[in-house]
Parts: structure tokens; C-alpha cells; sequence
């Protein structure tokens, strides 16, 4: 069984001579135990595709599976649930909340999915361990470098155990140095059997940790191609 | 959704800059409303104070009355007409008129002059020095104290003074429920010293005041009262008479009416300027909830929580801050006329919750739109 699988898929906003094809007739499968990398340049299709496969922009053509159940074919609820309970995200601008505490934040999606707080906050302690920030628990994410605000929205994206890791750009808000190092950890601790992790990406420093990756270009998917850690 | 509702509490609280602003916003209003309506509630206690302290079930007078001050003298023929109607266990004459004391320094002071039917007396005050019996010695005057007495230089037992040119001797002090409207002190004597010390028309009766057989015997009594081109209202309708007058017919309640839209405009405007601004700036978060799974109906629930939460907070300062300078007020003017009653809280918590709803319905409207892919997008 695949993470996901996605067919005939196409996307495009407006219509007649507005028109603007953002994906078109996209096909692939993510794995479980794979980092599977979309890349291409700006305006290629990579953000459309990865809200398509991830249950958050209803596509106009194709169908999206995640574990062999059809996305699209959810009801809004039903979909927001599924979410909630098998992908977890990690955005470019991490979108903390500065009023809460780090901790807090990485336990909102366990909140979500009703969760006591006290049960919340200590899962929310160890996922801060296993990113290494648990002593930054009771920070704001304001009082946080960058870095450490990209580790405390994967684990607030962890935290749930989601099976399928979805990182948008995770490295655009950081040095190279910084973000090399924070996808060699995602790689290294976060990924498992599992578990699938796309990265949207155009930063080619950390395309060797790819185990494939999919080549986006105007829409298209130009080449899917097994990645330098594979190689 | 607890766990939900405390995230949003923690999101409302520790945005300290908005939440005060919130606070101050919605607590300024409240206490502005409630201020404005207790001013009005006390004024309308005030000017039915005669109302109040004489403890009539029926008044019978003109048709034209709209308030205890501007009673029109009725015939004699009256009173023996209304106690000669079913249902009537006595009917007495109540005066009212208003006299000049001349103060022991030369000067004069005006004085509300209550002329009590000479025979039962009913409708006397309380006292708290003398004895009733003494309203019938000669010159005798019963000194209502409150916080008009300076006005006559706080009279003791005894104390003589002139009124209308005629002499007048204080044979008690009393006290009352409710003072005037007018700031004027009140003294009461009998009917038939009233109209011998005050000028009068050729009809002398103010008011009739009817003790009914039962409270079932009412509407009779008004019939019958009406037959004869006259009204009979009971003390609650002659409360809501005086009122209604001092509402519609006198600029008082249409300016505390505007007084209270304005509190509730700035109340509105400042809350819902600062709620949205709030909502604006959390935007992208409450994008990425519905992004990780949340549903827009618990983001609905947040913001109605938030704006519940400084709804509340902010009625309760509001309330207390109105209490407090009422209380203080009345420390240093005594007959401060403000009283806060249940239907002026129930008016501003009503109030506040419309400005809670309008303020929320507008940053709801803003979250439910938002789509998850914004927040890729951005």
C-alpha cells in the first residue's frame, strides 16, 4: 500500500482567457519510508501539488488516495479529520502562535484531536525531546531562532505520529547551514516505516537526502528520478 | 473542547495590548450605559417620590396630571363622590402645593407644603422625633429630613419659622423613602392648614387617595371615576404616568436615549475594531488550524469564547466601575440622584452581548474564509 497515490491529477484557477493551469494531469505514488522531494522552480506547480495530495485544495480533474482511501470523495468534516489524524504539516513560515508557549504549540493538534491538556502537554514534552528543545518548552517562539522555530513546527507536525509529513519549503527561511542540518534530522529521526515525508523544495543543497524526487515544471511533472540518497 | 477553548482563552489574554483595549473598550461602554439609565432610573425615583412615600393604592385626579408637581385642584364634590363608590373602603384629600419659608437670616427658601387629610392623616411619613398628634397644634409642621434640610438650616423640635407670612412651629422630623426631584425641603401639615397657609383656588384637592375594598375592586373604581371626566390609576400606573412624562414629553429621555446609543456605538466601534485587528492578525494561524485539521466550526467556537470571555470581564469592570462612582457620589452629595436597578444591568448585558455578537460575526465572517492554501500561498 502506498502513502499516496495520485492519478489524472489537474488543478487550475480561473476560467476562459484567465485561465491558469497550476497542475495538469499530475500521476505519482509516495512511499512509506520515503523522502520524496517535489522540486522545480518558482511557479512550477510544487505548492499546488503538495495542498492537492494533502487534502487541502480540492483538485478540478484526478483523484488523490492517501492509504487506498479516496480524499476527495470525504466530506469536508470527514477530510478535515483526516488531517488531523494522518498528515501532519510543517509550513514555510511555521505559523506559531507567539502568545503561546512552545510547548502549547506543539500540543495544539493533539488539543484538536480532543486531547486532556495535561495528556497533550506531556506528549507535546516528548516530541519537543525528540527535536531536541525541551528545554525550550515554556518560551515563546518569538524568544526562538529560526532553526528552532522550524524544529518546533516539526514537532508540532510529529506530534499526532501522522503518516505522512508533509514540509513546505523548510528550508527557505533558514541559512543553508541551518537547514541542511534540520532535514538531515527530519531524514534521520522522524522518518520511519511507517511514515512518508514530501518536502517541497527548490533548494537544491539538500537534494541529497531526497530518496526520489519529482520534477515539476509549468504544471507538469517533468521526471520522477530516484534521489542522491539513493543513489 | 476544553482544550480548544483554553487555547483560545491563552491566544485572548496573552495578547495583553489587545485584550486590555478589548476590556476598556467594552467597560467604558457598560459603564457609560449603566451610568446614563441609573442617572434616569434615580431622576424618575425622585420625581415620584410623593408617589412612593405616601403609599396610596388609588389616586384619583385630573386628566391632564403627568406628574405629582402639576396637580389640578379638583372640586370638593369629589371626595364624598368616590367614597360613596363600591368598592372604595375610605377616600381622603392629599395637598400638595409649594410655599415660601423665610429663614431666620431674612432670606426665603421655597418649600414643597404636603397637606395631610386632617382627620386619618394618612399617608404621613415616618418619624423619628415627635409625635404625629402634634401636626394639630397650632402653626404645626412635620419636617421631612434628608439631604435638602441646609436648605431650612436643619430645623430642630420647636423651631419657628415663617411660611407664606404666617407662622409655623416644627412638631417633628421624618423621615422618607425618596426625596423630591426639585432639591426644594418638604414639610408636611394638614389639609386644612395647607389651604389656609398656601394660596389656592376655589377647588383645593391635589389628589384623592382611595383605599380599595381588594385589588379586584380596581377596575370598578376607575369606571366609576372616569364617569365622572376624572382618572384613578394605581400607585404603579401613576409611577409609569410620571415617567413616561419625563421620558417622551421632556428632552431627559431623549438625551440619556442618545447618551446610551453613543456608549453603545464607542463601545461597539472600539471592540470590534480591536477584535478584528486581533482576529486580522492571527489570521494565518487560525489557517493553519484548518490547514493541521481543525473544523470551522470549532475556530467559530474560539472567537465566540474570546468575545464571550471579554463580553463578561469587561460588563463586570464596567458595572463595578459605575458602582464605585455612584457610591462615592453619593458620599459627597447624598441625594445623588442615581440608582442602579436590575433592568439597567439587564439593558447593558444585553447591550454588551449584541456588541460581543457583532464584533464576533465580523471576525467569523473573516476566519470562515480564509482557506488553508493561503497559508502555503503566503
Amino acid at each position: 500500500m502506498n502513502a499516496i497515490e495520485a492519478r489524472d491529477l489537474s488543478k487550475w484557477f480561473g476560467e476562459g482567457e484567465t485561465r491558469t493551469n497550476a497542475v495538469q494531469n499530475v500521476a505519482f505514488d509516495a512511499r512509506f519510508q520515503e523522502m520524496l522531494f517535489i522540486v522545480g522552480p518558482s511557479g512550477s506547480g510544487k505548492t499546488t501539488l503538495l495542498s492537492l495530495i494533502s487534502g487541502i485544495l480540492r483538485p478540478n480533474q484526478g483523484t488523490v488516495k492517501i492509504k487506498d482511501q479516496d480524499i476527495w470523495s470525504l466530506s469536508a468534516d470527514k477530510l478535515a479529520d483526516l488531517r488531523l489524524n494522518t498528515v501532519g504539516f510543517v509550513f514555510q513560515d511555521f505559523h506559531l502562535f507567539p502568545k503561546l508557549t512552545t510547548i502549547e504549540n506543539v500540543a495544539v493538534p493533539l488539543i484538536l484531536k480532543r486531547c486532556k491538556w495535561d495528556q497533550a502537554i506531556n506528549e507535546a514534552m516528548q516530541a519537543l525531546e525528540k527535536v531536541g528543545l525541551a528545554q525550550r518548552a515554556q518560551l515563546s517562539p518569538q524568544k526562538l531562532s529560526g532553526g528552532e522555530q522550524q524544529r518546533v513546527a516539526i514537532a508540532r507536525a510529529i506530534v499526532s505520529k501522522p503518516d505522512i509529513l508533509v514540509l513546505d519549503e523548510p528550508t527557505a527561511s533558514l541559512d543553508g547551514d541551518t537547514g541542511r542540518k534540520i532535514v538531515e534530522f527530519v531524514k534521520r529521526d522522524i522518518l520511519n516505516a511507517q511514515r512518508c515525508i514530501i518536502i517541497v523544495t527548490h533548494d537544491e543543497r539538500i537534494s541529497e537526502f531526497a530518496d526520489r524526487m519529482v520534477k515539476m515544471e509549468d504544471g507538469k511533472i517533468t521526471n520522477i528520478e530516484k534521489g542522491q540518497a539513493h543513489a | 473542547m476544553r482544550g480548544i477553548l483554553k487555547i483560545a482563552y491563552k491566544l485572548l489574554v496573552n495578547d495583553k495590548g489587545k485584550f486590555a483595549a478589548l476590556l476598556i473598550g467594552i467597560t467604558f461602554a457598560v459603564f457609560l450605559m449603566i451610568q446614563m439609565t441609573s442617572m434616569f432610573a434615580g431622576m424618575m425615583k425622585k420625581a415620584s417620590a410623593t408617589v412612593t412615600n405616601t403609599g396610596s393604592k388609588v389616586w384619583v385626579m385630573d386628566r391632564s396630571v403627568t406628574s405629582v408637581a402639576s396637580s389640578i385642584p379638583m372640586p370638593d364634590f369629589m371626595q364624598d363622590a368616590t367614597r360613596s363608590m363600591k368598592g372604595v373602603k375610605f377616600a381622603v384629600p392629599l395637598y400638595l402645593g409649594a410655599g415660601l419659608a423665610r429663614l431666620q437670616d431674612g432670606t426665603y427658601q421655597g418649600v414643597s407644603v404636603i397637606g395631610l387629610d386632617d382627620s386619618s392623616l394618612f399617608g404621613r411619613p415616618e418619624l423619628i422625633e415627635g409625635n404625629i398628634e402634634d401636626i394639630y397644634a397650632e402653626n404645626g409642621f412635620v419636617f421631612v429630613q434628608d439631604a435638602e434640610s441646609p436648605k431650612l438650616e436643619n430645623p430642630k423640635m420647636g423651631t419657628t419659622f415663617e411660611i407664606n407670612d404666617n407662622r409655623g412651629v416644627i412638631v417633628g422630623i421624618a423621615k422618607v423613602k425618596a426625596s423630591g426631584l426639585f432639591g426644594i425641603p418638604t414639610l408636611y401639615t394638614t389639609f386644612s392648614r395647607a389651604i389656609q397657609y398656601i394660596p389656592s383656588l376655589r377647588s383645593t384637592v391635589s389628589y384623592i387617595l382611595i383605599e380599595p375594598t381588594s385589588v379586584d375592586a380596581i377596575p370598578g373604581i376607575k369606571s366609576e371615576v372616569a364617569k365622572l371626566g376624572y382618572v384613578a390609576v394605581t400607585e404603579d400606573e401613576f409611577i409609569d404616568r410620571i415617567t413616561d412624562f419625563y421620558m417622551y414629553h421632556t428632552g431627559m429621555g431623549t438625551n440619556i436615549l442618545i447618551m446610551t446609543a453613543i456608549s453603545f456605538i464607542v463601545g461597539l466601534s472600539i471592540s470590534a475594531q480591536t477584535f478584528y485587528s486581533f482576529v486580522l492578525e492571527n489570521l494565518d494561524r487560525f489557517g493553519a488550524l484548518k490547514a493541521m485539521g481543525a473544523k470551522g466550526r470549532e475556530l467559530v467556537y474560539m472567537l465566540l469564547f474570546q468575545a464571550g470571555i471579554t463580553a463578561i470581564a469587561g460588563y463586570g469592570l464596567g458595572t463595578g466601575l459605575c458602582t464605585v462612582l455612584i457610591l462615592v457620589a453619593k458620599l459627597r452629595v447624598p441625594d445623588y440622584a442615581s440608582i442602579i436597578t436590575f433592568g439597567n444591568l439587564a439593558m447593558a448585558f444585553a447591550m454588551v452581548l449584541v456588541i460581543a455578537a457583532i464584533s464576533s460575526y465580523i471576525a467569523v465572517r473573516r476566519v470562515l474564509k480564509i482557506e488553508p492554501f493561503d497559508i502555503f500561498r503566503s
